[in-house]
């Protein structure tokens, strides 16, 4: 961070606390709300009244407004910008969100092959000693 | 024995930290912090999430995903969380404005919405419990129970940190360590609210599909 950054930021303290970005507004809160609740409504609607008729097609969209809708929490509850503290918090978000998006396609990726390519053997095996 | 590192006499020695960071904004590095611990809560829930989603289909012969959740009811859940956090919102607004009254308000509503959260997740645990679908009963259930009241529990504790913080503002009003103590609470609130997204997503509707 550099020395102006720490200045800036020395300036503002007097007896009350203060954050950089601030805590929104009215208004901020209320879009996030409401952008929330119509990304929650379309995708129950989605899946509970069956709507598109095709599961995969549905999965894939509700993962893409399950996404949306945790960025929309971000930016308008959590006040998530590339600039508060010194743009650290985003730096770490991003390491995390990197991190977790390896975690669960790797595990998902090679659990799934593990499964397909070793299960059906063992399964056989089994059934014929069973017999 | 002589150490290594040791700096040489008539040498000044080292220094291996920022010296500028004296005098720094305490609450500042608090946020930051704060923000550092729920990124490495996100890693904990990404693994269990991993977890659910190796073993969500192996159902030893048990119940499935279709046969025992109710969306509807993960639906008015869904709403409770929604609506805790928008009203912890407006708490945070009337504690930019020195309202303490209104603070404890929002904030107890906040608390109230929490608790009708958790209150409807322990019955629908109790509900899978009578229907046969205990956490043994297979991977599935194991890792679904595992996810699923990690995040419950997370809540349970925002609450009971909910209630410590009210008692403060009551006793000591909202100075300075009190806003600093809420807006972690606040940040560890809304980061609830981003992981049951995931869960209700993941879990319960692309879980009921196929």
């Amino acid at each position: 961070m550099s020395a102006d950054a720490t200045h800036a930021h020395g300036s503002h303290e007097h007896d009350h606390v203060h954050t950089e970005g601030g805590h929104g507004s009215v208004k901020a809160y209320v879009t996030g709300f409401v952008l929330s609740v119509i990304l929650t409504v379309i995708p129950f609607w989605l899946v509970m009244g069956n709507t598109l008729d095709n599961s995969l097609v549905t999965t894939l969209v509700v993962l893409v407004l399950g996404g949306v809708q945790m960025v929309v929490h971000l930016v308008y509850f959590l006040h998530m910008n590339t600039k508060s503290e010194g743009g650290w918090t985003f730096m770490a978000m991003i390491f995390t969100v990197t991190l977790v998006a390896i975690m669960l396609s790797g595990s998902v990726w090679v659990m799934y092959h593990m499964n397909r390519n070793m299960m059906p053997a063992a399964h056989h095996e089994l059934l014929q000693k069973m017999r | 024995m002589m150490h290594t590192d040791t700096a040489p006499p008539g040498t000044a020695a080292p220094v291996f930290y920022v010296t500028d960071e004296e005098g720094h904004h305490s609450e500042g590095s608090t946020m930051l912090g704060f923000w550092l611990y729920l990124m490495s809560d996100c890693l904990i829930f990404a693994t269990l999430f991993a977890t659910y989603g190796v073993l969500g289909r192996n159902y030893a012969a048990g119940p499935s995903q279709k046969d025992l959740f109710d969306l509807t009811g993960i639906a008015v859940n869904t709403a409770m969380l929604l609506f805790s956090s928008i009203t912890y919102g407006f708490a945070m607004l009337e504690m930019d404005k020195d309202n303490q009254r209104r603070t404890q308000l929002w904030l107890a509503v906040t608390g109230l919405f929490g608790v009708a959260f958790v209150a409807l997740e322990i019955r629908e645990f109790v509900h899978l419990f009578h229907e046969g679908a205990p956490p043994w009963r297979s991977a599935f259930l194991s890792s679904f129970y595992t996810l699923v009241s990690t995040h419950g529990l997370h809540v349970s504790f925002g609450i009971l940190w909910l209630v410590t913080l009210m008692i403060q503002v009551q006793k000591y009003g909202l100075v300075a360590a009190n806003k600093r103590r809420l807006m972690c609470l606040s940040m560890f609130w809304h980061f609830l609210d981003l992981i049951w997204i995931g869960v209700f997503t993941v879990v319960y509707l692309i879980g009921v599909l196929e």
